[in-house]
């Protein structure tokens, strides 16, 4: 999604003389046009996140809007506090970008993946999550992120191609249509490649994502889904806790949507404590596609 | 206008009769700072321009100079440190155009006002940011990435003033990671550095004006040589007064030392 991101910007940032864009020194072979075409507006901060956040947060308060972009962990962790003392408590337009969340840095080890990134960000005062699934929702998220004017992360990894092409973008899309929905399954992120990979063979499973976190309401078809399923997985490259899985179960539970079966595949961290590549991390943590068809095929069985 | 000397001793009364009546402590950083807030906010700072406060636990120093010049009224501010307050411990923001961020975490403020000063300089502004730093801001990292920055960005209309103090949270600097707000590390960075007695409002105000008008691309930073508990006797250079709150003897006493310091 680099690239695809890289052009959006260029292209928002071209509508917009307030737009101004900050890198942590990063961006080879990505970034080149951006820098080109913002010129005083594109900034190198160096390799400190910290600095970059809190003068950010400077740059807002004199009306710019602000992106910051470096590798997710870089962009989220180091910087926590600017991100939650200087932007958050003031409600200012600071819009955070990690590239290549969950483990999409995968065997430039684990100091480089993000897969507590939503978690650490979203209960955040005035933060909201951006997390496109496929290439065509990076420039929908980015103009959004514009638009609200608040505080944001973009979580951007694999950018796959839409299975749908007509479908109109939202924050919550319906990107699998079954005929006889059994199960309904919501991805955060492009991980949910892995779950169209698992139900090719099949038409009962409802695939949505979610590309906006916290989670506004469960409505709409999703809701319509999960009534008649009863059937929930989230898949998500994210550990359980503070993720979207999480989130939503209690949206769910608070909004009153029925369902009898809820199960939550995301990542597992580093059990076995070696590395590879971002596949085999998915495999190790149950979320490639051979172990969601598993997964789904035994909620199948037993419907 | 009221000469400095008026406006030195009705602030730093204020903030002993503010303290007192809130139990509250830090006020050893609020008196070591007040002249140089004074300087800063009463004389050289115009409207457009901003000022960040990045020893946030200074705050009542720049509550009363906010008072002082009109912005909080006297009765919010005597609800200072209150439940139900807009004025805590460490400034909070999104009330006061003069606090314009929430601060108190050291390390941030260098960071927001370079922020702020490239802002005005993408926006080709003629208008200075200032930001005051203690010594506990010059141990932290972030404080040293944003010199970097301000300097390689040419960024001459940023003053930065430290409070130097010489004592921190749990002893003297140079007992902990030694002299950080040393004038030698700015010089190598590539600040303009000016050394100050940071309590002579005159000299201060006219430091401010000669960096004002020395558009030579690079920052400046005043290095103020001042006193914890500036003023009163016992506080003087004593760290437990980061923390203490005044007896009603301690009060007395405090308030005598004032009014002895200017009548001298």
């Amino acid at each position: 999604m680099r690239k695809i991101f890289s052009r959006a910007i260029e292209k928002v940032s071209n509508e917009n003389e307030k737009i101004v864009f900050i890198t942590g020194d990063l961006g080879y072979n990505a970034l080149e046009n951006v820098q080109e075409s913002m010129k005083n507006r594109f900034i190198n901060a160096g390799v400190a996140e910290q600095n970059m956040v809190g003068m950010a947060a400077g740059m807002a308060y004199k009306g710019y809007k602000v992106f910051c972009y470096s590798i997710a962990p870089f962009i989220v962790y180091r910087c926590l506090e600017q991100t939650r003392n200087d932007v958050c408590f003031h409600d200012l337009p600071v819009f955070l970008v990690g590239n290549g969340g969950g483990y999409g840095y995968g065997i430039m080890g684990a100091t480089h993946h993000a897969i507590e990134d939503i978690a650490c960000l979203s209960p955040l005062p005035n933060m909201t999550c951006w997390i496109p699934a496929f290439a065509d929702d990076v420039e929908y998220c980015i103009r959004e992120i514009v638009k609200n004017n608040k505080p944001a992360y973009l979580r951007l990894g694999l950018g796959n191609p839409y299975p749908d092409k007509a479908l109109q973008i939202s924050t919550v899309n319906h990107v699998i249509v079954s005929k006889q929905p059994k199960i309904t399954l919501i991805a955060l992120g492009p991980i949910v490649q892995n779950a169209i990979e698992a139900v090719k063979e099949l038409d009962c499973v409802d695939i949505f994502t979610i590309l906006k976190v916290p989670v506004a309401e469960i409505s709409g078809e999703l809701e319509q889904s999960i009534s008649k399923t009863g059937n929930v997985i989230v898949l998500e490259e994210h550990v359980q806790r503070g993720g979207l899985g999480e989130q939503l179960l209690m949206k769910m539970v608070e909004s009153g949507v029925r369902f009898h079966n809820f199960k939550s595949l995301h990542a597992k961290g580093y059990p076995t404590q070696l590395y590879g590549n971002q596949k085999y991390y998915q495999e190790i943590s149950g979320i490639d596609a051979k172990s969601i068809a598993l997964v789904i095929d035994e909620i199948i069985q037993n419907f | 206008m009221k000469n400095s000397g008026e406006i030195q001793k009705q602030l730093r009364t204020r903030i002993l009769e503010l303290s007192h009546q809130a139990n509250s402590g830090h006020i050893g950083g609020a008196l070591s700072c007040i002249d140089l807030l004074i300087s800063i906010l009463v004389y050289n700072k115009n409207e457009e321009e901003d000022f960040i406060l990045s020893k946030g636990h200074a705050a009542l120093a720049l509550y009363v100079c906010l008072n002082y010049s009109g912005e909080i009224p006297d009765s919010e501010l005597l609800s200072f440190y209150k439940n139900g307050t807009q004025l805590p411990a460490h400034p909070a923001a999104n009330k006061y155009k003069g606090i314009p961020f929430a601060l108190g975490s050291l390390g941030h403020g260098l960071s927001i006002a370079t922020g702020i000063a490239q802002a005005n300089k993408i926006q080709a502004s003629g208008n200075h940011t200032f930001v005051l730093l203690s010594d506990g801001d010059t141990n932290e990292g972030t404080t040293w990435e944003a010199a970097h920055f301000a300097v390689n960005n040419q960024l001459d209309r940023l003053i930065v003033v430290i409070d130097k103090n010489s004592i921190q949270g749990f002893g003297n600097s140079s007992d902990i990671l030694g002299d950080t707000a040393n004038a030698g590390t700015w010089i190598s960075i590539g600040f303009d550095v000016f050394e100050i007695d940071g309590h002579d409002i005159e000299l201060i105000n006219g430091t401010i004006q000669k960096c004002r008008i020395l558009l030579n691309g690079k920052p400046k930073v005043l290095i103020a040589n001042t006193t914890k508990g500036k003023g009163v006797s016992y506080m003087e250079k004593r760290m437990e007064w980061h923390y203490l709150p005044m007896t009603e003897e301690q009060y007395t006493q405090a308030l005598q030392d004032i009014n002895k310091l200017y009548h001298a």
